[in-house]
């Protein structure tokens, strides 16, 4: 089951789980999404051993999306 | 890592800043030699004169080589300080226990036993070996002889601080350039320097980082 976490004060939240093939749950899933980058949250998955992109798009295979706050210099 | 297919988008807020590469940390480097160079090699040229006008003047030559070791030992403070701990440290046990769950998630096994250890990550990137806390990153250069010490944080003073990490490593692996672009250099020189300036427990951290980085090849991947 794919997941969207956010990173926050509690360690991280789960606002979504989906499978492939579950209208429902991608469809709230992707309204997660959505509302998270309104919120100013940045998406990241990762694609392989110290890689990972930023996804403007909630992608529906991916096992884990999470989300992360900007950063800025000290 | 990401070689710039895909831009780090924090990197639009300090557009004035060049984009780093190989070229312009090289250029960082001697600019902060020849900056140490500067404000050192006054101090004991004046600690020689006097001693050759007047043995007896010592004392003050003892004052002035003090000034030349004391300056750049600050700088390399300032530089250690990039992985200090922030001042909040979460709001409760079971948060940090999430949070270094998922950081755990994130990375090796070698990664995660440094940070129980340290509470430090490193992380191999095409710039060399990144040693990456809670506010701050060091940057050890392949050959392990050059230190670059940023400062770049996530501003939530709430986080669990392996949520912090965990925030500065997807942006490090999302593009790196950009995550180097975006923080504010902090000291650059000799990891020996930094090493003394940091906790004992973090020393370990550095060291890992710097044996790594002895590793790496300093030909750019092809």
């Amino acid at each position: 089951m794919a997941k969207l976490i956010r990173m926050d004060q509690t360690g991280h939240t789960t606002l979504a789980e989906w499978t492939v093939g579950d209208a429902d749950a991608i469809d709230a899933a992707v309204q997660a999404f959505r509302r998270e980058l309104d919120a100013g949250f940045y998406a990241v998955v990762s694609t392989g051993e110290g890689h990972a992109e930023q996804v403007r798009e909630l992608p529906l295979d991916a096992d884990l999306v999470i989300l992360r706050r900007p950063i800025a210099g000290g | 890592m990401s070689s710039g297919a895909h831009t780090l988008p924090e990197t639009a807020g300090v557009y004035w800043r060049p984009r780093v590469d190989e070229r312009r940390l090289d250029g960082q480097a001697r600019i902060w030699t020849l900056t140490m160079a500067a404000h050192t090699v006054p101090f004991i040229m004046v600690a020689v004169g006097f001693f050759i006008v007047e043995p007896l003047s010592f004392p003050v030559g003892l004052i002035s080589l003090a000034h030349a070791w004391a300056i750049p030992e600050l700088y390399a403070k300032r530089g250690a300080n990039v992985l200090r701990q922030a001042r909040s440290r979460g709001r409760s046990d079971e948060a940090r226990a999430t949070a270094v769950g998922l950081l755990g998630d994130l990375v090796g096994h070698d990664a995660r036993a440094l940070h129980a250890r340290t509470g430090l990550v490193t992380e191999r990137g095409s710039l060399g070996i990144w040693l990456v806390g809670e506010a701050g990153a060091v940057l050890i250069r392949p050959g392990g002889r050059r230190a670059h010490c940023f400062c770049v944080r996530v501003e939530d003073p709430d986080l669990p601080p392996a949520d912090r990490i965990a925030h500065l490593l997807l942006a490090l692996r999302e593009d790196e350039a950009g995550f180097a672009t975006v923080a504010n250099g902090a000291f650059t020189g000799a990891p020996w320097r930094v090493r003394r300036r940091l906790l004992e427990v973090m020393r370990p951290g550095i060291d890992a980082a710097v044996i790594a980085a002895r590793a790496l090849d300093r030909r750019p991947p092809g």
